[in-house]
């Protein structure tokens, strides 16, 4: 199994319905837009493209609404490092029906761990019972964040989960795992990665979304928070895969071999 | 009051979201079945659909008709009967309360209409009455404190969903004119009201029209839309006043869709070893359709916002209505033309959009209706 550090005990602690949530969203290139490399290989092109909440975050968002809903939490409090127009994707989180939001504002997007340190400060001052993310961004697919963030706390930890929800005073988890499902319980507090079938999200309705204008957004910087967030890693050149040509079709075995042998030189 | 960019903005992309996940998939099944299905108008009342242009403090969103209809140009994009289930609450089944209603009349309605709890529905059409509202002939008969209404409404949208009908009645004898037309709000499941079998119609399948027969149909007076007899075609004109321009929007949004669609299949088909899309014949098309389009795009627009700033739009709001539900039909009549053989089948849902969009230039006032009120205006303009 990948991922065998999925259970960290420390010092039991019950979950209590007084528990915030907090919810670290990314903001994206829409998934339905066709990337395209910059033409001088430094990166994607961003400009005048559509962005969106990372889907894995909106299923995050939706699990810890329905938590709250549920009478579980009282609270759900979105987070986004990055620049200024993050701002728009914690709206649509608020709309979803979040209850307030924070944005940590920065030039560029900050690296895993570096968002997993400005996140570990912002679990200090909000002191949330459980922090749910998505299981990986689109753009990167790095898969760090969520594991970074539980180790810089020492915190339990559920990756790629299918299932959550609170019995007992523990959290109950649905890892999707590469053997099948594995069933875990969580104490808390917990850091979990949500996979695609947790949940489906929600619209935001559309009186929500001109509500969601009116509730409280936090700007913080990593200064303020005392995490240096300098990049760690540098870019060399970024290209697109190469351009897979159509297959063709062999009339018969002894064609296919003759091709294998003789073409693609691999027998 | 409009909104400010990033919030339309989110307006704007949550109903295309829906609008592309969750209705352009079952557009086909509407159609075959003949009714949207419970849980997606269910959907529709969750996202706050229904009061787009209720006002806030009933409950609505408030929209200024510049937002409206930008969202009317999302929510067009698809089969012209899901539009018409929170059609007539955004439009002609709400606005007699809103324009002219007493607050009574407002508190009470409005919030259950901006939810979509009830749906309503506006009935005004008569067998001997069309394009000639004002001959009209259903009566409302004042018997103490109340109103005795009898006649029949034929084509009313909604009839077989309604619980609430804002009705058009003579409250005087047919020699007082226009004058002796009062409008009336008449809840659905009172004695009296029968509403009749489904219409069987070209198109727009999944959206219900049918007769309303009222025989000594009883409502208390307070039924009265603004309390007052003899104002109802005042009434009735405003409201379709402003139903013009949301028309004009959706008839931009069916053909910007039908647009996308014929572009799509032109520069996958393949004749005469290359895409359609290649030989110029099809590229006019294309783009005498995108130009329309843009015009029409252009001049809904430009009302929405002159109304918005309080200039009169009477004349322009019909110019919307008559130049975009005749550019959507010829938009609609090339798509099929692309899609050669298979614009003619069923499967492809173009003929189907051929079809429903052909209702844009008869409802809420024929062309020939939009035609008359603009030159009268023009000349009434000019002897000024
Ligand atoms: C699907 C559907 C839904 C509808 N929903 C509603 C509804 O919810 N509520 C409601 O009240 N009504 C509704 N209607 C009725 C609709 O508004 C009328 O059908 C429309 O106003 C035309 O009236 P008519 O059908 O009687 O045609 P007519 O008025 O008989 O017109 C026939 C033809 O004559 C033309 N014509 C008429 N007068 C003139 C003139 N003076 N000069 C030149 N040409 C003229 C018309 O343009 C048309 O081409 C609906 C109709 C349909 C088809
Ligand atoms: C109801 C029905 C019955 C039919 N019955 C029969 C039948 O009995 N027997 C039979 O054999 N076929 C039959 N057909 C097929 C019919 O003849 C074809 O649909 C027709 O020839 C068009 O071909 P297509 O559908 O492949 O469209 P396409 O050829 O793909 O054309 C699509 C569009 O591209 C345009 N186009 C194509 N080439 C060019 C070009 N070089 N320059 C400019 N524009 C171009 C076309 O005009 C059209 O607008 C029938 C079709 C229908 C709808």
């Amino acid at each position: 199994m990948s991922f065998g550090q999925s259970i960290i005990f420390n010092e039991i602690q019950g979950v209590s319905h007084q528990m915030k949530i907090l919810v670290p969203i990314k903001r994206v290139i829409d998934a339905n837009i066709k990337v395209r490399v910059k033409s001088d290989q430094s990166g994607v092109e961003l400009n005048n493209v559509k962005m969106a909440m990372n889907p894995f975050c909106e299923i995050a968002v939706e699990a810890a609404l329905r938590l709250r809903e549920a009478g579980e939490a009282e609270e759900v409090i979105v987070v986004c490092a990055g620049p200024a127009n993050g701002k728009e994707t914690l709206r649509t989180a608020l709309a979803m029906g979040a209850d307030r939001a924070i944005h940590i504002e920065s030039e560029d997007s900050p690296e895993p761990l570096a968002v997993a340190k400005l996140l570990k400060a912002v679990v200090e001052r909000e002191k949330p019972g459980l922090v749910i993310l998505g299981k990986q961004a689109i753009d990167g697919d790095n898969n760090q964040t969520g594991q970074m963030l539980s180790a810089l706390l020492n915190w339990s930890l559920g990756t790629f989960i299918s299932r959550l929800s609170v019995e007992d005073g523990a959290f109950h988890v649905t890892r999707e795992v590469d053997g099948g499902l594995e069933n875990l319980k969580l104490s808390g507090p917990a850091v979990v990665t949500v996979d695609l079938r947790l949940n489906e999200p929600r619209y935001a309705s559309l009186p929500n979304i001109m509500k969601a204008k009116k509730k409280p957004m936090e700007e913080l910087t990593a200064a303020a928070l005392d995490v240096d967030i300098t990049p760690r890693l540098t870019v060399l050149k970024v290209e697109a895969p190469a351009s897979r040509s159509a297959g063709v079709r062999v009339h018969d075995a002894a064609e296919l071999v003759d091709k294998l042998k003789n073409e693609a030189k691999v027998i | 009051m409009a909104l400010d960019e990033a919030t339309l903005g989110q307006l704007r992309e949550t109903v295309r979201r829906f609008v592309s996940e969750r209705l352009i998939p079952l557009e086909a099944q509407v159609a075959e079945d003949d009714v949207v299905p419970e849980s997606v108008v269910e959907e529709m009342r969750a996202l706050g659909l229904f009061g787009l242009s209720i006002p806030e403090a009933y409950g609505g969103l408030g929209l200024s008709m510049f937002d409206e209809v930008q969202i009317a140009f999302e929510f067009g994009r698809t089969s012209p009967a899901f539009r018409s289930v929170i059609g007539t609450n955004n439009g002609i089944g709400s606005h007699g309360i809103i324009i002219d209603g007493t607050e009574t009349q407002k508190n009470h309605y409005l919030p259950r209409l901006a939810s979509g709890e009830i749906i309503s529905a506006f009935a005004l059409t008569e067998p001997q009455s069309g394009s000639d509202a004002a001959s009209i002939s259903t009566t409302a008969r004042r018997e103490g404190n109340e109103y005795v209404i009898n006649g029949t409404k034929r084509y009313i949208t909604n009839a077989p969903e309604a619980s609430l009908f804002t009705v058009f009645a003579r409250t005087a004898p047919k020699t007082e004119g226009v004058k002796g037309i009062s409008a009336l709000l008449v809840e659905g499941d009172i004695p009296g009201i029968t509403i009749g079998p489904w219409d069987r119609k070209m198109g727009q399948r999944g959206a219900h029209t049918a007769d309303v027969t009222f025989t000594d149909c009883r409502v208390s007076a307070d039924a009265l839309i603004s309390g007052a007899e003899g104002v109802g075609f005042k009434t009735a004109m405003k409201v379709l006043d402003r139903g013009r321009i949301h028309i004009g929007a959706v008839c931009v949004a069916t053909a910007e869709r039908l647009i996308d669609d014929s572009l799509r299949y032109a520069m996958e088909r393949q004749q005469f070893g290359q895409p359609i899309a290649a030989f110029q014949l099809i590229q006019a098309m294309l783009a005498d359709s995108r130009a329309e389009a843009y015009a029409a795009r252009c001049m809904v627009e430009e009302t929405a916002r002159r109304r918005d700033s309080g200039l009169p739009v009477v004349t322009e709001a019909s110019c919307c209505k008559l130049f975009c539900a005749e550019m959507v039909g010829r938009v609609a009549d090339r798509a099929v033309q692309i899609h050669g053989g298979a614009g003619y089948m069923a499967e492809y849902g173009i003929e189907r959009f051929y079809r429903d969009v052909r209702l844009f230039r008869i409802y809420e006032g024929t062309s020939q209706i939009q035609q008359l009120v603009i030159a009268r205006n023009m000349m009434r303009e000019a002897g000024e």
